[in-house]
């Protein structure tokens, strides 16, 4: 009988080109993803060597983090737009397809691989961003890398990678009524921390995982890097499968249902051994909120901010001091009564069309409050458009809610979507480090439906007490 | 990429756990499409005020660290954003070694392809070399070839690194022009997958 593997280690053998003693495993990419901030230094390094870009077409290239989200194709920042212009002049010059900010491809790069289909199961997959671990929901190993890899993957189509260890994130039972994948990762992160992941390839396993959409998929497999893993991946099932039928770039016809053949025996076998493993219940958590600086503080929304006084550990102590000076929040203050200036719904966790979907149940029929501005940035241009045809846009803006085009936005706030100083936003996005949104602006990481209820109530509501969403 | 193999320099110590990549280098300054420059933007909050000026109550800005080339810091260094300008903006403004308890792997990564010697050791050793370094104008040297850091007042710490970091490292390699000696594999594989 074959020894058990799990997808990780089936995935690596077939991707490995080169492996040879004291050194990393030198690693085949089947698809590497580009955008305009951590590329230009990488094309730069090619011209200055001479070198081209080996596959081309696994390459793939779009504007995101830099782009405005208003009176396009319009870019007053002039740094802003020299960026976009060299990528550019660097996609035509090296023959790599770029959705630019007039294209209808055009959006976040980890939303927009799954929605072409170029993401897909048992894919080694890069991108000069740590999200990519989004595009693990589909069974694909998928990292971030720094610019030096960049250039590296466009030279050579490969990278040199120690094979990384294992770790099992097993979650059984089901989530409860108004509690969604974003709560699930942050509870995860809550409950094992920023950094348990680091050295690690995330696997999560479990009954919880099963019954999530590919979308909510996503949302947990892209906040991976929050625990300190640069991947983190689900075994593909019928989900992937049906998520990728007629999907632009998945296989077609009888090359489909033979490549589906090939995915199922992706998946981690039975009685495969990980290096390590960690259980949680997901009958037991609730919806999430965070109140520090980092994804690790959050807490449940019935809880209060944690007190300093009653922490033992001195660099703990030191820390949470830190957060609650910078975030503005009294210890042992209700979550429930922290009042919210701004609503941004977005980002690569939490902007595909179901995510709008669900915000805009949360607040049809209903009006922001009047001291919170509440913005919603789709994922990409065709996220936009098929809100727009299933009529969201409306229900949003008949709230109060402004109605912008596709980028990564105030997520990390590179284009003029900034939070201001000592404000403080209600986000659907995945980090809430000091100074994310805006130089002083305070994050607070919350689903889209707690963040749509927050931009209703102008404070955090328990979603669960607040409304019954109807979708 | 600059060689490493023995360095002796001033420490900088930054007491903080979970010390991202945003805060090393903040996002209004990723704009730029060069890779040098960085330096004047490190840690850019945190040294400078809403008007630009610096905060005399960031260490850093104190005269008693200026051209210090070793950092210290807490657990979990680097974490957040893959930005490779983290890596150029430490290296720009002058430091080539840092020492923490542990590193975030993409971060750990970045600094070795830029020729910056990233040090795991212990808490209690970290603690110490923070602890000397608040108090005095503390040098380390740091032996690549030999895996050790030391002081002159009797601390050795030996550290591990991986035997191809290492290699990297101490010969300043392209690994760009390493990787294409093995073109013939990478095309075979191309052919048979």
């Amino acid at each position: 009988m074959k020894q058990p593997k799990t997808i990780i280690e089936k995935i690596w053998e077939k991707h490995t080109v080169v492996q040879e003693a004291d050194k990393p495993d030198l690693l085949y990419i089947d698809l590497h993803l580009v955008h305009e901030v951590t590329s230009p230094q990488a094309f730069e390094g090619l011209r200055l060597a001479g070198r081209k870009v080996r596959q081309p077409e696994r390459t793939y290239a779009t504007v995101d983090h830099n782009v405005p989200t208003i009176h396009r194709p319009i870019i007053r920042d002039k740094v802003a737009r020299k960026q976009m212009e060299t990528l550019r002049s660097n996609c035509a010059d090296f023959g790599i397809r770029l959705a630019d900010i007039d294209h209808p491809d055009q959006g976040i790069v980890h939303v927009i691989g799954p929605q072409l289909g170029l993401t897909q199961p048992g894919k080694t997959i890069v991108c000069g961003d740590s999200h990519t671990s989004t595009h693990g929901a589909f069974g694909a190993l998928a990292f971030g890398i720094g610019t030096s890899e960049v250039e590296h993957v466009l030279a050579t189509q490969t990278l040199w990678q120690n094979k990384p260890k294992t770790l099992n994130v097993h979650i059984e039972g089901a989530l409860g009524t108004g509690v969604t994948a974003k709560d699930l990762i942050l509870a995860i992160i809550g409950k094992f921390g920023v950094k348990f992941g680091t050295g690690y390839v995330l696997e999560y396993t479990g009954e919880a995982i099963r019954d999530l959409s590919m979308e909510e998929r996503m949302t947990l497999c892209n906040m991976s890097i929050e625990a300190g893993a640069r991947a983190g991946l689900i075994s593909p099932d019928e989900t992937t499968f049906e998520y990728l039928r007629g999907r632009r770039y998945a296989p077609e016809g009888s090359d489909f249902e033979a490549a589906v053949s090939e995915w199922k025996n992706l998946a981690t076998d039975d009685g495969a051994v990980y290096d390590h493993t960690v259980y949680l219940d997901a009958s037991e958590i609730e919806p999430q909120v965070t109140w520090g600086t980092n994804p690790g503080m959050c807490l449940p929304i019935s809880a209060s901010v944690p007190d300093p006084a009653l922490i033992e550990d001195k660099d703990e102590r030191a820390s949470v001091e830190q957060a609650l000076a910078y975030m503005g929040l009294e210890a042992n203050q209700q979550l429930t009564s922290i009042e919210i200036q701004h609503v941004f719904i977005g980002s690569c966790t939490n902007s595909r069309i179901t995510d709008l979907r669900k915000a805009a149940s949360v607040i049809q029929g209903r009006k922001v409050h009047p001291s919170v501005r509440a913005m919603v940035v789709p994922g990409s241009f065709t996220v936009k458009m098929q809100a727009e045809q299933e009529g969201l846009d409306q229900i949003f803006q008949d709230a109060g809610f402004e109605w912008r085009d596709a980028g990564c936005s105030m997520c990390l706030a590179m284009n003029e979507d900034v939070v201001p100083a000592g404000e403080r936003c209600a986000s659907t996005s995945n980090r809430n480090f000091e100074g994310r949104q805006g130089t002083g602006a305070r994050t607070h990481l919350a689903s889209p439906e707690m963040a749509a209820a927050a931009a209703i109530e102008g404070r955090f509501v328990d979603i669960r007490q607040a409304v019954a969403p109807t979708v | 990429m600059e060689p490493i193999k023995t360095h002796n320099g001033l420490v900088y110590p930054l007491p903080k756990r979970n010390v991202d990549t945003d805060q090393i280098i903040p996002k209004q300054f990723l704009k730029r499409i060069e890779r040098a420059g960085f330096g004047q933007f490190l840690f850019y909050n945190w040294r400078f005020d809403e008007n630009d000026k610096p905060r005399g109550d960031f260490s850093l800005n104190q005269p008693k660290y200026e051209g210090a080339s070793v950092l210290i810091s807490g657990d979990n260094f680097g974490c957040g954003s893959s930005r490779e300008h983290a890596p150029w903006a430490l290296l720009d403004y002058g430091f080539k070694v840092i020492i923490a308890p542990s590193f975030a792997d993409i971060f750990y990564n970045n600094t070795t392809k830029n020729g910056i010697l990233s040090i795991k050791l212990s808490e209690e050793q970290v603690d110490y070399l923070l602890n000397q370094a608040e108090k005095n104008s503390y040098t380390l040297t740091i032996d690549l070839e030999n895996q050790k850091v030391y002081d002159k007042l009797g601390f050795e710490a030996a550290f591990d690194i991986p035997a191809y970091n290492k290699h990297m490292l101490l010969n300043g390699l392209d690994e760009i022009g390493i990787t294409l000696s093995y073109a013939d594999r990478i095309t075979q594989f191309e052919q048979t997958h």
